[in-house]
């Protein structure tokens, strides 16, 4: 029992099965990602004035992922074009810089922009104003149990941390195990919190001696790094590119795949196997398609 | 796939299959679609029963409030613990949780999987002179993703905190802060399975849209579509494109519970203290609102439309002529398909929405009535001058008609914003929506099943206990639901776990009436009695697969359409021979014609 | 894939698909630089930004996506669902605006609830 138009197009229609069917499913994709930017633009229009981010991700590495996925985009269709002249080879060296593209892009965005994201913080203090800056040491005191002569003591030690920490909150500057003393925060030079600008400005002319800010507890209202729980912006950043990147994971395994192992069915069936990179390039194009409109949307914004 | 031929387009091969399959590859993990429509039919009705349960619970804690519960006291206690049930009562939070859960259960786990993924699944390729749905597999990933979702929900009543009880609309922000003690519970359950159920419709909607384009027999235009067809077309593109905003909404709403974001979240929120809670706020409630009405409204048409399909083709069949109006019927179908995306907000007047938005959803939803009207009427006139034959299948199809007529005519005033101003939120909007969803679709249910129950195992269902089903299950659903409508206009509001009890009118104080709270309890005995009622068909289906009345032909009720024209029951690959369609669907009492019914698959007579 | 074509008109489209590749490097480009230039009104960057990303969006799919000779069935579906979309965006913003006097959301301008209607 054989299904029809697995491979041949039905006429009346033009399509073979599985270009419908990614297109519907793409139909309901562009629904997806329509749902998600509609929220973002009600968070944003309806956000109290002044208070929507701007300028806080990095736009050299947007720019650079972006040409990454375009490039993707071109060396997809050029593979499958060549599989429609019977290029195997050429096809197998353009697939090959998609799925390096994908990668690269998923390398970039995980390992490198979500974890910077986690060590950069923002401080509002209570006297209303707030910076953004790197956090380079606290003064701590550690919570230790100690055990002299069958005696069980808890005492408390003061130490000191260097170095960023990760994804530190307002409730880790009073933890059950460590309490935070001061930090220092190195602020950052170009952003809209103002004492960062005046700040630096202050250490060119002499008028303060290091780059570095250091608050107390008591200062603080909220400590927060750059997380989905600092702002709606934040968090519908991260949805955003985190569903995206989902999509740029799955797409590049299939294209992987078909590279790979999938590749067997080229030698038996060459007009399916071509069909099925057609359709995987589809969905490809379309999680193209979506950065592009999402980079400028949340970098350039 | 193995296949190595290929066949002509257009021609279905019927190539002998020797692989053996084992009990897993035949029944668990079968690309049949005809399997998978029984796989989803016999879970949806299993989750059917189980959302009844709920609501036999929640109609006690209504009618006998704060009291223990009859016989299965103990029971409810023993499995959900003393916070939950204590001394076996149903207390607020847990009546709470059934009410949510029974909504989303006969939503998401009974009605749709059974209306359109169960009786689409078997009869929609059967009927187009298919050999299965494009996908195959993609069907069966469906279906095992709808299983799991079924799964998630379930267990989350054994979650600590007790399964969502925010209400099957899981309104922000209540939805995220009902259960802060635990950071995964019940509610995230709740996200996660609705995640797995939209996954699975969404690719059940990619299947049936392909295969209903793609693989019509030869013949088959659009026009000749069996009527059932047109709307499980209609169902899978609303379902399409309409669930994905709830899913990004899911995934928000997951943010929220378990990430700490404010995206439903506004600034400044107390929660029973004098500081807001520590997160970042600037969300919007009506955020969610928006999402999940966008989906929630085309959701009840997808709830109707394959009821109406259903009955459609049960009263051409037992009337037997054609149905009036076919064209009317189709474009009323695309019609309201279209329209109802864009009158979700009739769920929200009372949000503080200007009026400007409003006028505009009204305008909507009253157009949207028109498509409705129409077909109900084109079905009520095609039993005029109807030779009408009344079995089982036919007495639900009928009944369907009022029953929807009611449901429908009584959204009317919902839909107009001043008068949803009194009756928001009120018993009046559960009467109306049950009227539609229970007499109405459940009815065109029964009415498939007892239809297609002779082409699925071979033998009729009995007769003499469909009637006794029919006529117990018409009586009790209105002596449930029809007093519902008093209620709310006398203003009792819905998700009360005491049934109004709190606001009970004094002679100081105003309140509801005693006669309105009172009704709780006939309505309680009567939903009971409903489920009694339904016994006489769980024993009739079970015997009737084994002891019914055998099928005289492949052809029981004489039907015109392609489903019938198949070996009983249809084996794997559908056809003896490849279809070819020469005719309108419903040929039924043409002059002239040998016999009383012509299959559509049959050629014109050389002349 | 339905109809075979000619190892011409593959060549062709080829061309095309550069074209396009550096057509959208331009547009990124374009996008990027957008942020040295200050508008009189932040509303004229959006416009631009979102002009220049669905041009972009529009080559993609038009030619890497062959969307300009694809079929009625794959065209009604997505005019369908862009309208769906446009509509969903255009509501809630309208709904969220258009609201009655004197009823604002901004938690700037939120005051206690208090049960005295006196204090206000």
């Amino acid at each position: 029992m054989d299904i029809p138009y697995t491979v041949k197009a039905r006429p009346d229609t033009g399509l073979f099965n599985a270009k419908l069917g990614i297109w519907l499913f793409l139909a309901s994709e562009v629904m997806l990602f329509g749902g998600l930017f509609s929220s973002y633009i009600l968070l944003r229009v309806g956000a109290d004035p002044q208070t929507w981010p701007q300028g806080l991700l990095n736009i050299p590495v947007g720019t650079f992922n972006t040409a990454v996925l375009i490039t993707s985009s071109v060396t997809v269709v050029l593979g499958w074009s060549a599989l429609q002249m019977n290029n195997f080879a050429a096809y197998r060296k353009y697939q090959f810089v998609t799925i390096v593209c994908a990668a690269a892009f998923l390398v970039i965005k995980c390992g490198y922009e979500y974890p910077e994201k986690f060590k950069h913080y923002e401080v509002w203090k209570t006297d209303g104003t707030r910076v953004t800056g790197h956090i380079v040491s606290a003064d701590v005191s550690n919570r230790t149990v100690r055990v002299e002569g069958g005696v069980t003591n808890v005492v408390w030690e003061s130490g000191h941390l260097e170095g960023s920490p990760w994804l530190w909150s307002t409730k880790t500057l009073n933890g059950e195990n460590r309490k935070v003393l001061s930090l220092k925060l190195h602020p950052d030079s170009t952003h809209y919190a103002f004492p960062a600008k005046d700040h630096h400005a202050a250490v060119k002319e002499g008028n303060e001696t290091t780059h570095e800010l250091e608050f107390k507890p008591a200062d603080i209202k909220r400590l927060s790094a750059f997380v989905p729980a600092h702002s709606t912006y934040f968090a519908i950043y991260f949805t955003l590119t985190a569903l995206h990147g989902l999509h740029v994971l799955g797409g590049g395994l299939v294209i992987a795949y078909l590279w790979g192992p999938g590749a067997r069915l080229w030698k038996t069936d060459p007009q399916r196997y071509t069909n099925r990179v057609e359709v995987s390039g589809l969905f490809w194009h379309f999680v193209d398609l979506v950065w592009i409109f999402l980079f400028p949307v949340f970098y350039l914004l | 796939m193995e296949a190595t031929t290929h066949a002509a387009p257009g021609h279905a091969v019927h190539t002998a299959h020797h692989h053996e399959q084992t009990f897993w590859q035949k029944y668990i993990f079968s690309t049949d679609h005809k399997v998978i429509g029984i796989q989803y039919g016999v879970t949806a009705l299993c989750f059917l029963f189980f959302g009844y349960c709920l609501m036999g619970l929640m109609r006690w804690s209504m009618a006998y409030p704060d009291k223990p519960v009859a016989i299965i006291g103990p029971v409810l206690e023993l499995l959900l613990g003393k916070d939950a049930a204590p001394g076996g009562r149903v207390s607020a939070d847990l009546y709470n949780a059934f009410g949510a859960m029974h909504g989303t259960i006969m939503v998401f786990l009974a009605i749709v999987p059974l209306a359109f993924a169960s009786f689409g699944n078997y009869v929609v390729p059967l009927q187009i002179g298919a050999v299965d749905m494009a996908f195959p597999r993609v069907n069966m990933a469906s279906y095992h993703c709808y299983f799991l979702g079924g799964v998630v929900m379930f267990s989350s009543f054994f979650m600590p905190g007790g399964a969502a009880k925010s209400g099957w609309t899981s309104y922000s922000p209540l939805a995220t802060l009902a259960e802060r003690g635990y950071l995964v519970n019940g509610q995230t359950f709740w996200i996660l399975g609705m995640v797995l159920l939209i996954t699975s419709s969404l690719l059940g909607a990619v299947n049936f849209c392909a295969t209903i384009i793609q693989l019509r027999a030869p013949g088959m235009t659009w026009m000749r579509l069996p009527f059932f067809v047109w709307a499980q077309f209609v169902t899978a593109f609303i379902l399409l494109l309409a669930f994905p905003p709830l899913e990004a909404a899911g995934v928000m709403q997951l943010m929220d519970n378990l990430f700490g974001t404010s995206f439903f979240l506004p600034s400044g929120l107390m929660m029973g203290g004098s500081t807001p809670i520590p997160v970042s706020g600037g969300g919007s409630p009506l955020l969610w609102q928006h999402l999940f009405w966008f989906l929630g409204h085309p959701e009840v048409y997808v709830l109707i439309l394959p009821a109406m399909g259903i009955v459609a083709e049960i009263i051409a069949n037992n009337t037997r002529k054609p149905l009036y109006g076919y064209k009317s019927l189709v474009y009323s179908l695309l019609a309201i398909g279209f329209l109802s995306f864009i009158v979700w907000a009739h769920h929200m007047y009372l949000t503080g929405m200007g009026t400007k938005i409003s006028t505009f959803f009204q305008t909507t939803t009253m157009i949207i009535s028109i498509p409705s009207v129409i077909i109900l009427t084109c079905l009520f006139i095609s039993l005029w001058g109807g030779s009408i034959r009344f079995n089982t299948p036919m007495l639900f199809a009928l009944a369907f008609l009022p029953m929807f007529g009611i449901g429908g005519l009584t959204g009317l005033p919902l839909g107009f914003n001043f008068a949803d101003l009194h009756l928001h939120d009120t018993y009046y909007v559960i009467a109306h929506f049950h009227y539609v969803v229970a007499p109405g679709t459940i009815f065109g249910l029964f009415a498939g099943i007892y239809y297609w129950f002779p082409k699925i195992t071979g033998r009729y269902m009995d007769e003499r206990l469909g009637k006794i089903h029919f006529w117990l299950s018409l009586l009790f659903m209105n002596l449930v639901f029809q007093p519902m409508f008093q209620q709310g206009m006398a203003g009792m509001i819905r998700r009360m776990y005491n049934g109004g009890a709190t606001y009970l009118g004094t002679d100081s104080e105003i309140g509801l009436a005693p006669s309105t709270i009172w009704w709780n309890k006939p309505i309680s005995h009567a939903a009971w009695a409903l489920g009694l009622a339904q016994i006489p068909f769980i024993i009739n289906f079970f015997m009737s697969i084994r002891k019914g009345k055998k099928v005289e032909n492949d052809n029981p009720w004489a039907s015109s359409t392609l489903e019938w024209q198949t070996p009983t029951p249809p084996p794997h690959g559908n056809f003896d021979k490849p279809m070819e369609v020469f005719r309108m669907p419903y040929s039924y009492s043409v002059p002239g014609a040998g016999s009383d019914f012509t299959p559509q698959n049959e050629p014109e007579k050389a002349r | 894939m339905s109809d075979t074509h000619s190892i011409d008109s593959i060549k062709k489209h080829r061309k095309i698909y550069v074209a396009v590749f550096v057509a959208l490097l331009v547009g990124t480009v374009i996008t990027v630089l957008l942020r040295m230039v200050h508008f009189s009104a932040f509303w004229i960057t959006v416009t631009i930004a979102l002009v220049v990303a669905t041009i972009k969006a529009s080559l993609v799919a038009a030619f890497f996506m062959h969307l300009s000779n694809e079929r009625k069935a794959i065209y009604s579906t997505l005019l369908v669902t862009a309208f769906f979309l446009v509509a969903m965006m255009y509501l809630f913003i309208h709904a969220r605006t258009d609201v009655p006097l004197d009823t604002e959301f901004p938690a700037s301008k939120q005051v206690p609830y208090s049960r005295s209607p006196a204090a206000k």
